[in-house]
């Protein structure tokens, strides 16, 4: 990611006579404009409507393959899994050379060296989870020390889990806190903050925790840690793609929208590329405003791009699996 | 894409052509008139159907003349006496679900060709014209067995006479039609001049589904054929989709005749933002209230009005909207807004936008470029318009809003009521009690909250005052074709 965003060291200091209580930080985040469900989601069907064919679905694959990042987080992740995962980030089609590389990968912190390594100059972000990653229950302290730990290793981006426990009883100041804590900890480092939407539940509750973040610092809000579903949906992504929009209409800060987990086809991936172009508009269609967390999508993406190019579809066996 | 660039740079989607292809419709070069289960010719003279967005003839089509009115009133009448009238419902009904289902299997056909003679885009014909015209005729085959239940009669009335509008050719068809059919009535349709074709289309189903000869009869032809159609002395029943001229035309026609009759007429609409909506979809709300099919909607929420306190930000947020909607070809699958349905249309549409600059209420469209032939007119906002404007008081029939503000409930009551008319209104706010207490204050046949132009066949529709009487759809739609 580039500098183009405001660098302050922890949260955005606009906002300091709202984050000064937890009294008047509920207040503004009750405040800010609700979202009538079924409006949002016939809106979000409405884009996923469009058709985009020939030199414009070339333009959305490479566009969406340069937004990729590409994850592996399970416990059985070994440093080999992720020297090849880094392989194919720099190189997703080795056998075309005019295939761009993914925008990052997306590990656990104890692997964040390993792709450090291998990655080397290639300009492919290592992006670390942590926080106690997934589920965000650990004390202040270890979610501090997992940050650092990231970022000392080499981590350029980091992915933090908001405490979803603290938003769903109300305590807005002390899931602000935490973010801006860790905003701080993670140095040079660029932070996304994952809201796990698919626990938040209502879109009222998605744009209040988009704002919370945005305001404590993020540089980028994310959908899901992909551990709990549902994961990822395009309604939930237009919301935050408002916000993100809304927000920088307010202060003039640009934020990244990372939808994450269960988007899987190029159909998919195109659609999100469609409601980034019409909700938030096209100066996030790049990848250092908009990121797919993503495994399997990749690989249809090249195939698809395959099939442009040469008119044919390649079995799956012909694209390497991660 | 160049993934060097830097962030400044500007990043363009264009959205490449995607056009819906033409090949699935196969129109003819000229038609006859529908009766008697049959294709005759007309005596009048023919005409021709454009599209309205390339200005192409794309057929002839016969016109009805008061003799060819005769023979198709006759031929429903025979059909009523002798088939349809004395039908058991639940035989009746399999005609209609088999109707419903052709439709549907019909679908792409219908849509393409609805877009192609009416100059609405693909998208709204695919998604809305077509499934909900299916969904009528699956509703009202329902009904067709259990008339007892509906509180209105049991018996048919006879032949009904419809007359039916421009702007959703194929959906207003299957209003008119499916109830009465399910009732068991017969029909005399006429379809509007400029858009002949989907009804033409739907005579071939009725042939395809062997509906009984007679039972549907479709003529086609201007003014003057529906004047023989609605002042027939063997219809029973007037139905009308249309402007208000032309039904207080009818209503005086038909005064002192047995004839029952149903009148669906224009609206202004009043679509009223309060300071608590959902912003971002009381937007979308708005956007689909007059812009769905380029505003030629009698329901369209055509008057918008916004709470002072948040009226700066709605228009501001409406605006980066309206920017991106896309006009042109109806047939690409990505076209939001498609052409106005006639030159004439255009005319009046262009004439009272001319009126509304001269009233001095400020004229806003979107920068976009407008195709070189057939009949386009941008998406328009008029804002600062009060009451005595006349674009707040006429039916544009346009992709036009009128914008007018109010500070509390009370206000926009009394200015969403002030209005000859009555079709509809819609409510935008995430207070529930507030919702009720609107709804039963506008006085409008339909109050949607928090959505605005949805449709659904169990769902009865219609107007006050000069929008209109009856009800269409839902169990009160039977009402009007039942004794």
């Amino acid at each position: 990611m580039t500098s183009t965003a405001t660098e302050t060291a922890g949260p955005d200091r606009e906002w300091a006579d709202v984050t000064s209580s937890e009294s008047s930080l509920r207040r503004f985040l009750h405040g800010l404009p609700g979202v009538d469900q079924v409006g949002a989601e016939q809106r979000a069907a409405g884009l996923a409507t469009r058709s985009i064919k020939t030199t414009a679905k070339a333009y959305a694959l490479d566009l969406a393959i340069t937004m990729v990042d590409l994850t592996t987080l399970e416990g059985q992740d070994t440093p080999g899994k992720v020297r090849a995962l880094c392989a194919k980030a720099m190189r997703p089609d080795p056998s075309d050379p005019s295939c761009p590389s993914t925008a990052a990968v997306c590990i656990y912190p104890d692997l964040v060296a390993t792709a450090k390594a291998a990655l080397g100059h290639s300009g492919v972000h290592v992006a670390s989870v942590a926080t106690a990653f997934p589920s965000g229950r650990a004390a202040m302290e270890v979610k501090l020390a997992d940050t650092r730990a990231a970022v000392a290793a080499g981590a350029d981006e980091v992915d933090m889990v908001i405490d979803r426990g603290a938003f769903l009883s109300g305590h807005y100041l002390g899931v602000f806190q935490e973010i801006a804590a860790v905003r701080e900890a993670c140095g040079p480092a660029h932070l996304k903050v994952i809201l796990e939407t698919g626990e938040l539940q209502t879109y009222d509750n998605v744009r209040r925790a988009g704002w919370l973040a945005m305001m404590a610092g993020a540089h980028f809000i994310k959908t899901s840690t992909g551990k709990v579903q549902p994961a990822a949906t395009l309604p939930v992504t237009l919301v935050m793609l408002e916000a993100v929009r809304d927000y920088r209409e307010q202060t003039g800060r640009m934020i990244g929208v990372k939808p994450a987990g269960g988007i899987r086809t190029t159909k998919d991936a195109i659609k999100y590329l469609v409601t980034v172009n019409e909700i938030a508009g096209p100066d996030w269609l790049h990848p250092d405003w908009f990121r797919f967390g993503a495994s399997t999508l990749l690989n249809d993406l090249l195939m698809q791009r395959t099939r442009l190019s040469t008119g044919r579809y390649s079995g799956h066996d012909y694209f390497t699996l991660d | 894409m160049d993934p060097t660039r830097s962030p400044g740079d500007r990043h363009v989607f264009e959205y490449a052509p995607a056009p819906e292809s033409r090949e699935i419709v196969d129109i003819r070069p000229s038609y006859g008139l529908f009766v008697g289960g049959e294709f005759v010719d007309g005596r009048g003279r023919s005409f021709k159907t454009i599209s309205p967005s390339t200005e192409e003839v794309l057929a002839e089509v016969a016109e009805a003349d008061a003799t060819d009115v005769d023979i198709a009133v006759a031929a429903a009448r025979r059909a009523h006496g002798r088939v349809w009238g004395r039908m058991p419902g639940r035989e009746r009904a399999k005609y209609l679900f088999r109707i419903a289902r052709i439709i549907q299997e019909r679908g792409r056909e219908l849509a393409v060709l609805e877009s192609i003679d009416n100059g609405k885009p693909i998208k709204e014909t695919r998604d809305v014209d077509v499934p909900i015209a299916a969904a009528h005729f699956f509703y009202y085959a329902g009904w067709a067995d259990k008339l007892e239940y509906s509180g209105h009669g049991t018996e048919s009335l006879g032949v009904a006479g419809q007359v039916i509008p421009w702007n959703f050719p194929l959906l207003m068809l299957a209003w008119k039609i499916a109830p009465a059919l399910a009732c068991g009535n017969t029909v005399v349709l006429k379809p509007a001049e400029t858009t002949p074709l989907t009804a033409l289309l739907f005579a071939e189903i009725c042939q395809q589904a062997d509906l009984p000869p007679g039972v549907v009869n479709i003529i086609t032809g201007a003014g003057e054929t529906g004047r023989a159609l609605v002042s027939h002395p063997d219809v029973d029943k007037v139905a009308f989709t249309g402007s208000t001229e032309v039904g207080k035309a009818i209503a005086r026609a038909v005064a002192g005749s047995d004839k029952r009759v149903t009148l669906e007429l224009g609206g202004k609409a009043a679509n009223i933002v309060f300071d608590d909506a959902p912003v971002d979809q009381a937007v979308e709300g708005i956007v689909n209230g007059i812009f769905f099919n380029q505003g030629h909607v009698c329901c369209a929420g055509s008057r918008l009005l916004v709470q002072e306190s948040v009226a700066e930000e709605v228009l501001a947020r409406l605006k980066r909207r309206v920017a991106t909607l896309r006009m042109g070809d109806p047939l690409d699958k990505n076209t939001d807004i498609g052409a106005i349905n006639s030159a004439e249309q255009l005319a009046k549409i262009r004439e009272l936008s001319a009126i509304g600059e001269q009233e001095a209420a400020g004229r806003w469209s979107p920068p976009c470029e407008l195709p070189e032939h057939g009949f386009w007119f941008p998406p328009t906002i008029f804002t600062g318009v009060s009451q005595a404007h006349r674009i707040a008081r006429e039916e544009i029939f346009g992709p036009v809003l009128s914008v007018l503000t109010f500070r509390t409930p009370a206000e926009a009551i009394e200015k969403a009521n002030n209005t000859p008319y009555g079709l509809s209104a819609g409510v935008w706010t995430e207070k529930g009690s507030r919702i009720l207490k609107m709804a039963n204050a506008l006085r409008a046949g339909v109050v949607w909250a928090n959505t605005f132009n949805k449709f659904d066949p169990a769902s009865p529709f219609g107007g006050y005052q000069e929008s209109g009487y009856g009800r269409e759809g839902g169990r009160q739609g039977l009402e009007a074709y039942l004794r």
